[in-house]
């Protein structure tokens, strides 16, 4: 390092020069993986939602088996279908942040702890014979323990059987409320019941220990994780949440009527 | 040359290791160990990000004015970390999705950083590639050796295949949930570094301050 390096037209020249090559760099790298960074993000969701239905086949591409699924976006304080956003690049986590997309939630509707709840949701149909749906697959999110966990929760033709519940995204405790990714507790999902008699209220919830089968009510209760009291907690309110006056049960009461 | 280059490579593995000697580097060791295919990939990304950040800085190290030669070593590091980011997130999506933001914080691994600036400033630019390299290895190193540690004992597997069945899916071995958490991470960096110095006496410091000799109790 000679000492004429410290001139200022030196330094000058140097940062300019590093800088210029820098952000070209960074640029042309950005650019050049752009396509293949969104392709791996939009197989991520596609997988994840068939993960959720229980609609992935090994051996068979996702792009094939997302071909089924029909994904429309609902409007949340009508209860009807919209067109005004576009559902297959809708993002739920920008959505709650931005304004014009979501609503502030008062403190006591705000069950899930999501302070922000969007105004439009995607829902994903899986259609059956003669245009009736088969299985509709619902993003749901809320706070657990030390996370907000996204995930869908997919639902029978009769929107009251569950077909199953997924997390994509959380940062619960590893082994304790991280169990919710485990398979044998997902399996509890598939055939529990959301709604008693009344559709607008869900019966569904997450108890302290295992659930006996010959219990009246044993279809709307799953067994808690253990040792993760407050991410079960957490679970059994977003699902209300979601499922309620406040969530999907407008929507799913349309879809009932024939008229969303 | 060609002793000091297989030195300068393998040397930081066990001998100058970074972690285990300069105790640099430790933040993103415990937050990136607690499965072995994620401490692998970050290992991989601090070595490549080491090597080339000491290629570029040396190349250019007689054209750096020293006044700013620490916002130079930055700016090279950044750009390529961000690189490399990018790089996972087309190629190795669910990994990159587990590393999150420990990807971009290799910027503040000290390891880069110092390599830059204690090697690379000073040395032609083959031989601090290697000199990257190799501290890369040594950060690698001790990430497997934490990661193997971690996988094995907190979810009973090895890059994600099941060695010891879990209770939870109806084996025999009850996890030690201990080792899922960041903090573990310390008591086994801690226990490996007692391990390395009583095998490598050289390695302990003298201590700093010495206790002086009391002289004025003993006339007492």
């Amino acid at each position: 390092m000679s000492a004429n390096n410290d001139t200022i037209s030196k330094t000058i020249t140097v940062s300019v020069l590093l800088c210029v090559i820098c952000s070209v760099v960074v640029s042309a790298a950005a650019v050049i993986l752009k396509p293949k960074q969104v392709a791996n993000k939009d197989l991520d969701r596609k997988t994840n939602i068939l993960a959720a239905a229980g609609l992935l086949v090994p051996g068979k591409s996702v792009d094939e088996l997302f071909a089924q699924i029909t994904t429309k976006v609902v409007d949340m304080e009508t209860g009807k279908f919209t067109d005004e956003v576009e559902g297959a690049t809708f993002d739920i986590q920008r959505a709650s942040k931005d304004p014009a997309l979501s609503v502030a939630l008062p403190r006591e509707e705000d069950k899930a702890s999501i302070k922000r709840q969007p105004k439009y949701m995607p829902v994903y149909i899986v259609q059956g014979a003669n245009g009736s749906i088969d299985k509709l697959i619902l993003p749901v999110h809320g706070y657990g323990l030390w996370s907000t966990l996204y995930g869908f929760l997919a639902l029978e033709g009769d929107l009251n059987t569950v077909v199953g519940l997924g997390f994509y995204s959380h940062a619960e405790t590893p082994g304790l409320g991280g169990e919710v990714d485990n398979p044998a507790w997902k399996a509890l999902w598939p055939g529990k019941k959301i709604y008693g008699d009344n559709v607008m209220d869900p019966q569904i919830e997450l108890i302290k220990g295992k659930v006996e089968g010959t219990t009246p009510d044993a279809d709307f209760k799953v067994d808690g994780l253990s040792g993760a009291t407050l991410t079960s907690r957490g679970v059994t309110n977003l699902v209300q949440f979601w499922m309620s006056k406040d969530g999907y049960a407008p929507f799913l009461a349309n879809l009932r009527a024939g008229g969303a | 040359m060609a002793t000091k280059t297989s030195e300068v490579l393998t040397g930081p593995i066990v001998k100058n290791n970074p972690i285990a000697l300069q105790i640099l580097g430790v933040c993103s060791a415990l937050a990136v160990t607690s499965n072995l295919s994620t401490a692998l990939v970050m290992g991989i990304a601090v070595s490549l990000v080491t090597a080339f950040s000491n290629l570029f800085i040396s190349a250019i190290r007689n054209q750096i004015p020293g006044n700013i030669r620490i916002i130079v070593q930055m700016t090279i590091i950044a750009s390529l970390v961000i690189v490399v980011d990018q790089i996972l997130k087309a190629y190795a999506y669910e990994i990159s999705k587990q590393l999150s933001v420990f990807v971009g914080l290799i910027i503040t691994n000290c390891i880069v950083m110092g390599r830059a600036e204690a090697f690379a400033m000073k040395n032609p630019p083959g031989v601090s590639f290697m000199d990257g390299i190799g501290n890369g290895l040594g950060y690698t190193a001790v990430l497997m050796f934490v990661g193997t540690i971690r996988e094995l004992l907190g979810s009973g597997s090895l890059f994600g295949i099941e060695i010891l069945p879990l209770i939870n899916n109806g084996g025999w071995y009850q996890s030690n949930g201990l080792l899922l958490l960041p903090p573990s991470a310390f008591f086994l960096i801690g226990l490996m570094i007692w391990l390395l110095r009583t095998w490598k006496p050289e390695q302990v410091e003298k201590p700093e301050y010495v206790m002086a000799p009391n002289t004025k109790g003993a006339t007492h």
